[in-house]
């Protein structure tokens, strides 16, 4: 039986944004398949009550004075831009999307 | 002057220390070697003579000037390409960050430079971390300088190469499944993964986060108990860095040294789960002979049961994934590293420069975990992988309460040849067989050489402490190597 | 199409009786130093991309490391709307692709937020509502998008990593006036904590609304929409009024309403759909596992409640109560912490209550835009100054009339009350003297006047005007009364 189909890995690659080749794709869908059946005998495994491991030695988060230390200069920051314009990144024009967190401007 | 073939690190900083030879003669001899050799072997990404150089002389200029050039003055060493360094590129093996110059330091290179020791470059690896033989690095594959038809190991491939073929004395390396501890098995040296956390992962690039454990490659226990003083301890960067002392690691490694039975009172388990019938015979062979060689040294060898050890790769697969798909979202085009050419739109410019940039295993890796931590299969994968990931980690709780450390084969098998597992992923996953499961646990394991097979491959044994327990690794490993010579070992020269 | 908020009436038959649901997501800017993971300055207005560090640029190999003050901050924040505060909270990832966002996730909370429950409080059209919050959680913000003309776009990271709490509210909100005095609510409690300016020009408060509507009487919700992009009050109560129309239009009509994100055109004055290819979301949330769980534990607690001022809503009950203020002046007077203060401080220097309230409310408030200016050490008048003004003309030394004029002067020249009638001779003439002599000569000047005064009382009127005029306006109306009566009589 199949755990996943070449829709759901086109859908996949849509929110991972990652363009693959139809090779790739087949390709994808036959090595998830057989990693998802492999995962699968997990199912057996009795984890009620069980509290999820998210940290692997438990201490409390610590904190950080706020204190502003010095920025990067400007031209550092944006040193490894592959494309820089005038004090920006700059990027192919935006659609806004619903998930922007509304700092969008006109020039 | 010193022979840099096959010198320890530490003699090579006594040397330093005590003014019998100068830092910049050491390096200029370890960047001859790698001029010379790393051709063949495939290394270095980078080689940094002139940083390196630069280096030796500031521990040279300190020493003649009466001050203290550091513990680990003049020390030779070769920096995974994971580990980020200001001003010099690093790009972690993969295309999508050729080019990138990071304008800070990582903690770990940091506190290694003010220590003494000098970077002579960046070390190959596989494409973020991803991978058993460093096959997955987007630029070339390292050989194993025991035998150039077999992997080194990964995902620190280059940096255990590196050391065996004494291109550098010692390394740094990650380990999110066995990233240390399997190459320094393949290649016959010593590899140390310390306590989650004991390590800063400041600037060392993210593949697994919870998973990721910056530590220590060298020719002997005590190099890497030594290089491991120097990287540990708590970082205000990193907030998920122990806020413990550091141990006293070199000491404990040469306490392992002193007298017949430096293991007196040391119970060390034995997991049933990890001697199966049907292991390599080889690989049961030598394990069972050096655990054998730790009873001689006084240790009391215990049985233990790990019994969630069947569910450990599969639970690393889903939480390595899940992670490592939300850290390499970032590789977007926009800020660093490589873009696509000739982009129309946003959403080409993410699609085309990540679907470029990123090699097989990385994209693997980044759909399975965007799909196990989607909304309707987010219990059954991760959610499941976490509570299992707990199960493993209360085994090791349990058995400790039996034993003082662990003993296991690090890896299933010596070095596999080249090619050999790329194209059946599963295959090269359970390669980390017998050391996810400390990852997952977030405990330290050590892995030294305790064998070769009939074909000459190093062989690696495990020794596994409870959490912060590093000196307990560093006194049963120090005790191992003491009383036999498998790390004086020299691979074959291939220039 | 009839929709009714609050208690609206039901139109006529046939039609349905819409009501209003609303839930709003108020995103409030902390006003930190530095950022909420790292340490460039949070503050606003730097050049572009002068305020970043590897950390909020989301270079490969960076951790978060949380600050401090912006948990403190959240605390507060969540102590002050009466929420519960976990003692134990983590943070999660949200994930989505979108250049303003550097790491392609945001660092937020998720399942288990630092605060839940609560409630904002606030008076509507004098009626005191409550509406209750799911939760508060923390998280970065984002920087920020130009579209340039030529088909390319910026990216400005200097906002990204600064603090943020998201305030969720449950759908208690029923019209879009509730929905703005909500938001202003918000601000208020925001700036009384001093834990952020608030400002929704500028963008450090920012609210997006959830907007449904059900035939009254009904349980289940209508499909909503979820309206951006509104930068003022204002824009908040417009935008949703609009939304409101346009669905009942819809509903009215027979049509659906499609589960979509709208953003608001201020100029325009509509709300349209996004064009987003990507309207369902998956954010993959998970634990992030870069930071432990945050604990703020009871003593912690114990010492952030002791911090806090007093709130709005307990200075409302205190000027309604005890200063016996009307529910507007009081009001208005809560509405701006330093309103409040300096209000506060003018009664402590010696003013009543009620006149105080006057004076604030009628002339000090006309000469500032903003109402924080007040909490200036510049402050032209200072509250002592206006207490000093208020006994002038309690004691009679200035007309209410003057005493205004004298406020002009002190505000714009920045002397006190006392200064300006000595240098003037602007004090009332109430000394009887004085006051009887003028009144004899205005009396005696217009003999045919008085004598007609009997018959016509109301040419007092005529007779005070020539004795102020007399006296330069400086007689003490009351007190030339008295005499005049006294002289006629
Ligand atoms: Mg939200
Ligand atoms: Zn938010």
């Amino acid at each position: 039986m199949s755990r996943i189909t070449v829709e759901e890995v086109r859908e996949l690659a849509v929110l991972a944004r990652l363009a693959l080749s139809e090779q790739e794709i087949a390709r994808m869908t036959g090595d998830l398949d057989a990693i998802l059946d492999y995962v699968d005998a997990m199912r057996e495994l009795d984890t009620t009550g069980v509290e999820p491991m998210t940290h692997a030695v438990p201490f409390d988060c610590p904190l950080r004075a706020d204190q502003v230390a010095p920025s990067l200069p400007v031209d550092e920051a944006l040193a490894n831009a592959p494309r820089r314009e005038a004090n920006f990144f700059q990027v192919p024009r935006i659609v806004p999307g619903p998930a922007g967190g509304g700092g969008e401007e006109d020039l | 002057m010193i022979e840099a073939r096959g010198a320890s690190l530490t003699s090579i900083v006594d040397g330093v220390r005590a003014g019998s030879f100068g830092a910049r003669e050491v390096t200029e001899q370890f960047l001859d070697r790698i001029g010379r050799l790393d051709g063949a072997l495939g290394c270095y990404l980078k080689v940094d003579a002139e940083g390196a150089r630069r280096r030796a002389d500031v521990v040279d200029a300190a020493r003649k000037a009466g001050r203290d050039p550091g513990p680990l003055a003049g020390a030779p060493l070769g920096i995974k390409d994971i580990f980020c360094t200001k001003g010099v590129e690093t790009t972690c093996a993969s295309k999508i960050l050729r080019g990138f110059v990071p304008p800070y330091e990582s903690t770990v290179t940091a506190r290694l430079e003010a220590a003494g020791a000098v970077s002579l470059g960046k070390l190959n690896m596989d494409e973020f971390a991803m991978g058993s033989s460093t096959e997955n690095s987007a630029f070339k594959p390292t050989r194993n300088p025991w035998s150039p038809a077999h992997v080194p190991g990964g995902s620190s491939g280059g940096s255990a190469a590196a050391v065996a073929a004494s291109l550098c004395a010692g390394a740094t390396g990650t380990d999110t499944g066995g990233s240390i501890r399997q190459p320094a098995s393949l290649c016959g040296i010593v590899g140390m993964k310390p306590t989650y956390g004991r390590v800063s992962r400041y600037g060392v690039i993210a593949f697994a986060s919870s998973l990721d454990h910056p530590g220590p490659f060298g020719r002997t226990v005590e190099d890497a108990a030594a290089l491991l003083e120097v990287m540990a301890g708590v970082d205000p960067l990193d907030a998920t860095s122990i806020p413990a002392a550091v141990g006293a690691y070199r000491k404990a490694a040469r306490a392992g040294r002193e007298g017949g039975t430096p293991l007196a009172g040391l119970r060390l388990g034995m997991p049933t789960e990890y001697f199966q019938p049907g292991m390599d015979p080889e690989i049961e062979g030598g394990v069972r002979a050096a655990i054998d060689e730790l009873g001689r040294a006084g240790a009391k060898i215990v049985p233990v049961s790990l019994p969630h050890t069947k569910y450990a790769i599969a639970t690393y697969y889903l939480v390595c994934t899940a992670e490592a798909s939300s850290n390499l979202a970032r590789y977007d085009g926009v800020k660093y590293g490589q873009r696509a050419q000739n982009v129309k739109s946003l959403e080409e410019l993410y699609t085309k420069t990540r679907g470029e940039g990123f090699g097989a295993e990385p994209k693997r890796r980044i759909m399975l975990g965007a799909y196990v931590l989607r909304a309707g299969y987010y219990e059954a994968y991760y959610g499941k992988a976490l509570r299992a990931r707990r199960k493993i980690a209360d085994d090791f709780t349990a058995a400790f309460a039996q034993c003082d450390a662990i003993v296991t084969p690090t890896s299933p098998t010596p070095a596999f040849k080249l090619g050999e597992k790329t194209t059946d992923p599963l295959q090269m996953y359970l390669a980390d067989i017998f050391t996810v499961a400390a990852d997952l646990a977030g405990i330290p394991a050590l892995s030294l050489p305790c064998g070769f097979s009939k074909a000459g491959l190093p062989i690696g044994l495990q020794v596994i402490g409870p959490t912060l327990g590093e000196e307990i690794c560093f006194r049963v490993g120090g005790a191992y190597e003491a009383r036999t010579d498998w790390h004086q070992r020299l691979p074959p020269e291939v220039a | 199409m009839a929709i009714a908020g609050g208690a609206g009436p039901s139109q006529g038959p046939g039609k349905t009786d819409w009501e209003v649901v609303i839930g709003l997501e108020v995103h409030v800017q902390l006003a930190t130093r530095s950022k909420i993971f790292s340490w460039s300055s949070a503050a606003f207005g730097a050049e572009p991309n002068a305020s970043t560090d590897p950390v909020c640029l989301g270079m490969p190999g960076t951790l978060p490391v949380l600050n401090r003050s912006a948990v403190e901050s959240a605390v507060r924040l969540g102590m002050a709307a009466g929420c519960n505060i976990r003692t134990r909270c983590r943070f999660a990832r949200k994930h989505y692709f979108y250049p303003d966002l550097p790491k392609g996730f945001q660092i937020s909370q998720f399942d288990e937020p630092i605060c839940e429950g609560g409630a904002i409080k606030f008076r509507l059209k004098g009626e005191a509502r409550a509406i209750r919050l799911t939760r508060i959680h923390m998280e970065e913000d984002a920087g920020k998008n130009l579209h340039a003309a030529a088909g390319v776009s910026f990216v400005d990271l200097n906002r990204a990593g600064v603090p943020l709490c998201e305030i969720v509210s449950e759908p208690d909100v029923r019209s879009a006036e509730e929905a703005a005095e909500y938001v202003r609510a918000v601000r208020t409690l925001v700036r009384y904590l001093g834990i952020g300016d608030g400002n929704m020009e500028e963008g450090s408060l920012r609210c997006d609304a959830n907007v449904s509507l059900r035939p009254r009487g009904t349980e289940k919700f209508g499909t909503k929409t979820e309206i951006k992009n509104m930068n003022s009050f204002k824009n908040v109560r417009d935008a949703i009024e609009h939304e409101i129309k346009r669905q009942a239009t819809l509903l009215d009509r027979g049509e659906r309403v499609v589960q979509e994100t709208r953003l608001w055109d201020a100029a325009r004055g509509v709300t349209q759909a996004m064009r987003s290819k990507e309207q369902a979301h998956d954010y993959r949330y998970f634990p992030e596992p870069d930071l432990p769980p945050l604990v703020v534990t009871e003593l912690e607690q114990i010492a952030l409640r002791a911090s806090l001022p007093e709130l709005p809503e307990d200075r409302f009950a205190r000027y309604t109560g005890q200063g016996g203020l009307s529910a507007q002046d009081a009001g208005v007077l809560v509405a701006d912490r330093e309103t409040a203060a300096y209000f506060d401080a003018t009664v402590a220097a010696g003013a009543p209550a009620k006149r105080a309230a006057n004076w604030v409310i009628n002339e000090v408030l006309a000469q500032v835009d903003d109402p924080r200016a007040l909490g200036e050490a510049d402050c032209p008048v200072p509250p002592a100054a206006l207490a000093e003004l208020c006994r002038l003309v309690e004691d009679g030394t200035l007309s209410g009339k003057l005493g205004k004029d004298v406020f002009g002067k002190m505000w714009s020249e920045r002397r006190t009350a006392q200064e300006i009638v000595a240098a003037e001779g602007l004090a009332q003439v109430s000394d009887g003297g004085a006051l009887e002599e003028a009144c004899r000569r205005v009396v005696a000047a217009h003999p045919e006047e008085a004598a007609r005064f009997k018959a016509t009382p109301k040419l007092m009127g005529f007779f005070v005007g020539a004795v102020m005029k007399e006296t330069g306006g400086k007689g003490n109306p009351k007190a030339v009364n008295e005499i005049l009566r006294k002289l006629l009589g």
